[in-house]
């Protein structure tokens, strides 16, 4: 046990790129088997599995690619770990705008875009849309309330619109683009507030109005090296963190007080 | 050149921070007070969640005051026995602070919380040292005003716990100075500021302490205020950046020295003049977010807070 702790102090970077990995071949596995029920209709990958926030990270692109087993169209949606999210309403208290309601939903993916290869409303009906959560409109954002529809609405539209200026709900759909009949790709944006944790990115090919294969590939976000250091030391151990910051405040004071002394 | 901020969970322009560090180190050190003031409204506006701007602001000026007060320490400006009866009332207002800042935190009504503060804080004092100041200019101008009496006496004189402060030639209740304390902790950890810019005065006015003692002897408790402030946000809130503290110390360090020599060439009301005045500004600025429609009525926050 020792030793183990001796080996993960001295290399927590190495570590957390094995577990990525590790996570990442089950993951992976699992797809395939799933992938393999639908009989290969659809064949998709990521240029790469792991978007790694580093300390320069400015937002990133992956290539999605794939090919079909004839014509047809594709529809690629990738969605973000779900977590709780509050929204918040603004009203006029005293002339001054403050929070006075707020409505809470359960499982709201984190980040969520839609790339086709033709628009959606040309491909499939709505039960098909609805089932698997194509397009904004579609998504399901599950909240406990009793509000009437209208005001859930509303709250609703609010949470989406706040994702899209955060840059984390697409707002226009990307472009699946067809090489020849069977071969497609399409880029898909990280910005640099992407949230980390595990995203599924799952393909579909629609013919004649119907979702005949699908194929789930993970792909995980997770920050490695200096800032993946920095957060899980806040995160676990809170007061050393604390502690560190204010001696290393300290030090930095006292060395700038001692370097321009005679300035 | 962009650089990711661990905690905030952004990525920034590491020029414009460093830019920022040292504009604000720069007043700070021409004017003498800790500019945590500006700071913070400009975290909060390059999109730095005001939590974190406060938190992290706390831990900057732990290191920004250490070097003030070095200078101060080496001309022996600082009262050590009056600083640690301020610090005695300024660490129970700082775990006070936290804890109401977590509480507004869950409720959703911080960021209103810490605008407020700052509109009111900020407007009140700066009005203040906006006439005085003014004041004291025209005082100049027409030199046969009356000189005021050296101590005035009033009800917050006679309080109990009376304790001689040899440094400041002082022999008043320590309440007085443990009270002034507790407010600058507060405002520490809901603020994210040194809040110089109000011990300053209380010192100056309410203690009538000697003027040159009163800028290293703020500062020396400040260091403390601050360090437990960003001790308890880090453990309590988790809104300590230590990456985004780092680079503002760099810019506040160099700027600060500037600033200092920069100061030595202006006259003590003029001084006071320009910081009231963008003290001024500042507050309006925040007061006219407040009162007018923001673009969108509705904010998201992820997670269970």
């Amino acid at each position: 046990m020792a030793g183990l702790r001796i080996l993960t102090k001295r290399r927590p970077m190495k570590r957390r790129l094995v577990q990525a990995a590790a996570a990442l071949a089950g993951l992976l596995l699992g797809g395939t088997v799933a992938a393999t029920v639908w009989a290969q209709q659809l064949v998709a990958d990521l240029s790469s599995h792991l978007i790694a926030i580093t300390t320069g990270f400015t937002g990133t692109e992956v290539v999605l690619f794939g090919t079909t087993d004839g014509a047809g169209d594709v529809a690629i949606v990738v969605t973000g770990p779900r977590s709780p999210a509050t929204v918040r309403r603004k009203q006029r208290v005293a002339g001054m705008w403050m929070n006075t309601d707020s409505l809470r939903f359960d499982q709201v993916p984190s980040f969520y875009t839609v790339a086709v290869s033709r628009p959606l409303d040309q491909l499939v009906g709505r039960p098909a849309l609805e089932r698997h959560q194509l397009g904004l409109p579609q998504l399901q954002l599950p909240a406990e309330s009793t509000l009437p529809p209208e005001e859930l609405a509303a709250y609703r539209s609010a949470l989406i619109r706040n994702k899209q200026r955060q840059g984390l709900y697409a707002i226009s759909m990307g472009q699946v683009a067809f090489l020849g009949e069977r071969l497609f790709r399409t880029n898909i944006y990280f910005p640099a507030n992407v949230p980390t944790g595990l995203y599924n990115v799952e393909a579909l090919l629609i013919r004649d109005g119907e979702v005949v294969s699908a194929q789930t590939t993970p792909l995980v976000v997770s920050k490695i090296g200096f800032s993946a250091e920095v957060s899980d030391f806040a995160r676990n151990r809170p007061v050393v963190y604390g502690v560190a910051a204010v001696l290393g405040a300290i030090a930095a004071g006292w060395a700038a007080g001692a370097a321009f002394r005679r300035v | 050149m962009q650089v990711y901020l661990p905690i905030a969970e952004m990525s920034v322009n590491a020029l414009l921070v460093l830019g920022m560090g040292w504009l604000v180190g720069f007043l700070s050190g021409m004017f003498g007070v800790g500019g945590g003031f500006l700071m913070t409204p400009l975290l909060i506006f390059i999109g730095v969640p005001p939590a974190i701007a406060v938190g992290t602001q706390a831990n900057q000026l732990v290191a920004a005051s250490v070097s003030g007060v070095l200078a101060h320490w080496r001309r022996g400006n600082v009262d050590v026995k009056l600083g640690v009866v301020m610090l005695g009332g300024g660490v129970v207002g700082t775990a006070v602070g936290v804890w109401i800042f977590g509480i507004l935190q869950r409720l959703g009504q911080i960021d209103i919380a810490i605008t407020l503060s700052y509109v009111f804080f900020l407007g009140t004092i700066g009005g203040m040292m906006l006439v005085e100041s003014s004041r004291a200019i025209l005082r100049r101008r027409a030199p046969t005003a009356k000189r005021g009496k050296l101590h005035r006496h009033i009800w917050l004189h006679g309080l109990p716990f009376k304790m001689r402060f040899q440094r400041s030639k002082l022999y008043i209740s320590a309440l007085l100075p443990a009270g002034i304390g507790a407010v600058g902790g507060m405002l520490v950890a809901i603020m994210g500021i040194g809040g110089g810019f109000l011990l300053v005065p209380a010192m100056i006015y309410l203690l009538n302490m000697p003027a040159g003692l009163v800028a290293g002897t703020s500062l020396f408790q400040i260091i403390f205020t601050t360090a437990a402030a960003t001790l308890l946000q880090a453990a309590t809130n988790q809104t300590v950046d230590a990456m985004l503290a780092l680079l503002l110390l760099i810019g506040g360090v160099i700027g600060a020295q500037f600033g200092t020599r920069a100061g030595t060439r202006l006259r003590g009301e003029t001084a006071r003049m320009a910081l009231s005045m963008i003290v001024v500004a500042v507050a309006l600025k925040l007061a006219w977010d407040l009162f007018s429609r923001p673009d969108d009525l509705y904010t998201l926050t992820m997670g269970l807070r």
